[in-house]
């Protein structure tokens, strides 16, 4: 709990929600007759409506990017590391929209929502929404938000996918996507780890084929069994033997079965924490998401034909140590960018933080994206109205 | 520090190239070009805070080891490459002016002449390891392990089959005079060559 707001946060904040009732159609063909979505913003939308940044969440993340919703609050949103004043989404300069996807369990409709035909949730009969769905949908947001146009929208991991998906669908709609610790489409590898956390929900006997709301249950083993294996592909190796090396709690063998190591006590905890505030039915949808995001298919598998729409500058940022979507994945992007003539820069940043960087105060991550920031500041006037 | 070759390198761009800037530090060249010229490049660095310097000025700059290559580039994809000052510091110096040679068709290549009669005099009469306001650093913390002197530079142009189009010497404060001229690896202290295929 802040006892005093730091005068870099953006304070206390309260969400908002903004309903449609024009149907969206979607991917995957069906049609979402009416949706709300849940956001906060940060900063002021200056004269010329200019200076309007998206910020788009990853996998398990939502609305709530930064500031408090209550002096109670033990932790900031999350990626207050990089949203406020003279942070390198700087509150002083842009006015920050940060939406919680649709499908989403933080507000906006999503499988816990009630569906209006049958008057009980949507449970498993939620359509299945893509990357591109998010983006239509966002799109929409901004049109009520009288915004034609982002001064950047920016994501990590899966919000960098986001962010990429932006800049070919409503390529005139930003002028920069930021683009960190991305990926233009999972490998085997990712889909398999991601297939193993939808199989621990799916057969958790209080899964209930989705209608868990029903029997007033949920799964939880197996929402804490796959954020279990999914935090272990946020951790790098050596951050995980600088974390717990191979400490025990107690400092001896116990021969069973419970908790012994603190690498299994901190992975429980998490998993633990995770399951009660997440959707069991969100995360699988979330995760068949980021499976299908592939830009390329659609182009004969040729990413530089997919970005060719693309009108913004980039910026692409990856991790050293970041296995889930490493930095090899970022150069993939990059290198269609620039055969394309695409403006882009990448950086590389050295840490042994993993996948998770992009959520950390890292000095020299954050030194270039202040520096990229600081010049989209520039360019739409630096300042609010 | 002002690098007294970019004024030549720019003066050998022709208006809206297409400009590749290997080593490009903290993006100073590639933003005069764009100011200047209307370039459209890119920069490759590798020093995180020249990255971040180069990406203040809105440069795209790409944080790549040029010794690994540029392999990620496709043939022709730049009218010109430019190598200002770092030829020396790659460990292939010959596998890097191929591939520069490969993704453009001319490349502007900068370096310090080891054949400068100051280095040469500095070994001779001192017998120890040249330093100078090109070179100022001790023998074993320099990132310069490929030095070489014009004639060198020129063998090698020679088997590689490339031709190099100019060749312009210069001291350490002025453009060569005629003296540079006709003795460009004793009173050249930097060279720049620009050459092709």
């Amino acid at each position: 709990m802040p006892e005093n707001l730091p005068s870099s946060s953006v304070g206390l904040v309260r969400p908002a929600v903004m309903h449609f009732d024009e149907p969206l159609e979607l991917e995957c063909r069906r049609v979402l007759p009416k949706y709300d979505l849940v956001y906060e913003t940060y900063g002021t939308l200056n004269a010329d409506r200019s200076n309007a940044v998206l910020i788009c969440h990853a996998l398990s993340g939502h609305h709530h990017a930064a500031g408090y919703h209550s002096m109670e609050d033990k932790r900031p949103g999350w990626w207050d590391t990089c949203i406020g004043p003279g942070k390198p989404i700087d509150t002083n300069h842009f006015f920050v929209v940060s939406v919680n996807t649709l499908g989403g369990c933080h507000g906006s409709t999503g499988p816990a929502t009630t569906n209006p035909e049958t008057g009980q949730p949507w449970g498993p009969d939620f359509p299945m929404v893509t990357v591109r769905d998010w983006v239509t949908s966002q799109a929409r947001l901004a049109d009520r938000l009288g915004i034609d146009k982002w001064a950047a929208v920016i994501g990590g991991s899966l919000g960098g996918m986001q962010a990429m998906q932006w800049s070919t669908q409503y390529p005139e709609r930003l002028a920069h996507a930021v683009v960190i610790a991305g990926a233009p489409k999972l490998s085997a590898q990712n889909i398999a780890f991601n297939e193993v956390a939808r199989q621990a929900i799916l057969s958790d006997p209080n899964f209930h084929g989705g209608h868990y709301y029903l029997h007033d249950t949920y799964p939880r083993q197996g929402l804490i069994l796959a954020r279990m294996v999914g935090h272990i592909t946020y951790l790098s190796e050596d951050a995980m033997r600088a974390k717990f090396g191979r400490d025990l709690r107690s400092g001896r063998f116990h021969f069973g079965f419970d908790v012994e190591f603190q690498v299994e006590s901190y992975l429980r905890y998490q998993g633990e924490t995770f399951s009660r505030n997440f959707d069991a039915n969100t995360y699988l949808l979330m995760t068949k998401a980021l499976d299908y995001f592939d830009p390329a298919r659609e182009h004969g598998d040729s990413l530089e034909e997919a970005l060719a729409p693309a009108q913004c500058r980039f910026l692409v940022a990856s991790f050293n140590s970041d296995w889930r979507f490493p930095p090899e994945r970022s150069r993939e992007i990059v290198n269609a960018l620039v055969a394309r003539g695409t403006d882009v820069s990448y950086g590389e940043i050295e840490t042994d933080k993993g996948h998770d960087a992009f959520l950390l105060h890292i000095p020299e991550y954050m030194r270039l994206f202040s520096a990229y920031m600081g010049r989209v500041a520039e360019e739409v006037g630096n300042g609010p109205a | 520090m002002v690098r007294p070759d970019l004024e030549i390198i720019r003066e050998r761009i022709p208006r809206g190239a297409r400009v590749l800037d290997l080593g490009c530090g903290d993006g100073t060249l590639l933003a005069n070009l764009r100011d200047t010229l209307d370039v459209r490049g890119y920069g490759l660095e590798i020093d995180p805070e020249n990255l971040a310097t180069a990406v203040e000025k809105g440069v795209n700059v790409i944080k790549q080891d040029i010794d690994e290559g540029l392999g990620n580039i496709a043939d022709n994809r730049f009218d010109m490459v430019v190598m200002s000052q770092a030829l020396q510091a790659v460990q292939h110096p010959e596998r890097v002016l191929a591939e520069m040679l490969r993704v453009a068709g001319e490349a502007i290549i900068t370096f310090p002449n080891f054949g400068h009669w100051r280095v040469r005099s500095y070994l001779l009469f001192r017998g120890r390891m040249p330093r100078s306001p090109l070179m100022p650093y001790r023998w074993y913390d320099s990132p310069n392990i490929h030095l070489c002197t014009v004639h060198d530079f020129e063998q090698l142009c020679r088997e590689q089959g490339y031709r190099i189009l100019e060749r312009e010497l210069m001291d350490r404060h002025h453009r060569g005079g005629p003296i540079t001229r006709m003795m460009p690896n004793l009173f050249g202290e930097l060279a720049i060559y620009r050459v092709a295929r």
